[in-house]
């Protein structure tokens, strides 16, 4: 153990903030979906991961990073759009167990499907972009990138639902769902919409993914439950609460890894995750357990 | 030809039936009072036209054309609004926000930004609510709930309005200020209402009709003084419900 209050435990907080854009990134998405349709796609890191693909393909056939980047958010969000026409919207009105199942049901169908058409071999985009040396301290630019954008789309976010017409119904509808007809709104088409932002955002998750990490098909496993856990944590549906459960599990994993093993910071977050589910089943800004 | 013509409307919930062959209809500007005891099926006819429920059989004719199965959203944006006798506010957005959202989505789609914040802030004011837009729904009693469901429903610019209990939860002096509201809107805005309500006293001094439901018929449609001396109208309503 070398856990003491010198240069390389303030890189590891860092690196821990570095890593909470991401996962807040994760988290906002899930968290968007199950706020406004009360569904949790448990596949949201399959999601992910076909984002991974599509972007990988798109620049090994000659397009542009930033191009092949923008084809797989577009396409991660007609997944979104997809997964709720096609899978969400005949079990809207059933129990939450069979919403739970079905989202489930696709993440397998997704892992065994991206096995058969890419294959179980590790793919790179080959973009390496270096690290920022300060002082003793290294941050890999990646991370860095993948914090700021993240935070900008976070804040686009956060603009977009409290200043357009449609974010507004999206909060409201989220509320409640039965009045909104009422006021001319029809609740499809806003489901719509935000399984398509939902799906956006976890295609953008994957463009900061590729430069970070190897694509495989069992990539989901990897952040899936990570993503399910922060959103949980933070009360399921509450962004708030998931953007802030993001940086205190990304503490305990870069600290507890920095102070112990990487094996050891996970140990230690989600130690810390059933304690807070003993003591507060709904999460730290959840209102219902 | 009346704004709103309603013929033989029924609405079977298995083997009950909630209406059963109702008809009446609603003049431009007119203020009609649906009124029955608890059961008699007004706020089963109210939500058959505001879209909620298919009805079973029957028409629904509003400006000359077909509703009756229409989605609420469809027969919001055809010019009906509603209200609800419990309001259900959005408690997460401002005062201002939950009456814009009805001015965006319940209006022409061709209505500007400003249009809308415009409009909804007129109907804030025609309710006597507070325009500013950083107000929130913190500490709004019963009776500024109630207008700001009113709002909402003007904000859609309807050209009838269904009111649902609008003076449920008002005291005496609320329930006056709510009638003579109600009177207001339809002089300055030329905006019909169909009023369903329990408390007759105020609804008689303000409308122009009223139409008696009683398990699921209709048993009376004429002026309110006449109503009152109505001897099934008495002996199935009035008799109870105005001596209280």
């Amino acid at each position: 153990m070398q856990c003491e209050l010198d240069i390389f435990f303030l890189e590891a907080v860092l690196n821990g903030v570095l890593l909470a854009g991401l996962l807040a990134l994760l988290a906002l998405g899930l968290n968007l979906i199950f706020g406004v349709i009360d569904v949790v796609w448990i596949c949201y890191a399959e999601l992910v991961m076909i984002g991974m693909y599509g972007i990988n393909y798109a620049y090994k056939a000659g397009a542009p990073f930033l191009a092949a980047a923008l084809f797989g958010i577009l396409l991660v969000a007609l997944a979104g759009v997809l997964l709720h026409q096609l899978v969400i919207r005949p079990v809207l009105d059933s129990a939450p167990i069979n919403q739970l199942l079905v989202t489930g049901g696709v993440l397998f169908v997704l892992q065994a499907a991206a096995t058969v058409a890419f294959g179980i071999d590790f793919k790179t985009l080959g973009i390496r972009l270096g690290s920022l040396n300060v002082y003793d301290m290294s941050f890999s630019y990646s991370r860095i990138l993948t914090f700021a954008v993240a935070s900008a789309a976070m804040l686009l976010l956060w603009l977009f639902l409290s200043r357009s017409y449609v974010g507004i119904a999206i909060r409201a509808i989220a509320q409640d769902r039965q009045i909104m007809p009422l006021m001319g709104v029809d609740h499809r088409n806003i489901y719509l919409i935000t399984s398509g932002i939902g799906g956006g955002l976890a295609g953008l998750a994957a463009v900061l993914m590729v430069v970070q990490y190897d694509i495989y098909p069992q990539i989901g496993l990897q952040f899936g439950p990570l993503i399910f856990m922060i959103c949980v944590l933070g009360g399921l549906g509450s962004m708030i609460g998931g953007f802030i459960a993001a940086f205190l599990i990304s503490e305990f994993i870069a600290v507890g890894g920095s102070c112990f093993a990487t094996e050891w910071g996970y140990a230690i977050a989600f130690l810390f995750f059933m304690i807070v589910m003993f003591i507060r089943p709904q999460g730290l800004f959840g209102g219902k357990a | 030809m009346p704004l709103l013509d309603v013929r033989a409307l029924s609405k079977r919930f298995g083997a009950l039936r909630a209406v059963n062959e109702v008809s009446f209809g609603v003049e431009e500007g007119e203020i009609l009072g649906l009124i029955g005891p608890n059961g008699s099926g007004k706020s089963t006819t109210f939500n058959c036209i505001a879209g909620l429920y298919t009805p079973s059989d029957g028409s629904i004719m509003f400006e000359g054309a077909e509703i009756a199965g229409l989605t609420a959203n469809r027969v919001c944006h055809r010019g009906i609004g509603r209200t609800f006798q419990i309001p259900r506010p959005f408690r997460n957005l401002t005062l201002l926000e939950n009456v814009a959202l009805s001015a965006f989505f319940g209006q022409d789609r061709s209505a500007t930004r400003q249009a809308c914040w415009a409009q909804a802030e007129e109907s804030l004011a025609l309710v006597g609510l507070p325009t500013d837009g950083r107000i929130t729904l913190d500490g709004l009693g019963a009776a500024a709930l109630k207008k700001l469901e009113l709002a909402r429903a003007l904000a859609t610019q309807p050209r009838l309005l269904l009111a649902d209990e609008s003076l449920n939860g008002l005291d005496h002096r609320e329930m006056e200020q709510a009638a003579d509201m109600l009177g207001r809107i339809r002089r300055e805005k030329g905006i019909a209402i169909i009023w369903v309500e329990h408390i007759m006293g105020v609804l008689m001094r303000v409308v122009d009709r009223v139409v008696v439901l009683d398990h699921g018929e209709v048993i009376f449609a004429g002026t309110p003084k006449a109503a009152q001396e109505n001897a099934r109208v008495i002996e199935v309503y009035l008799g109870t419900e105005t001596d209280a």
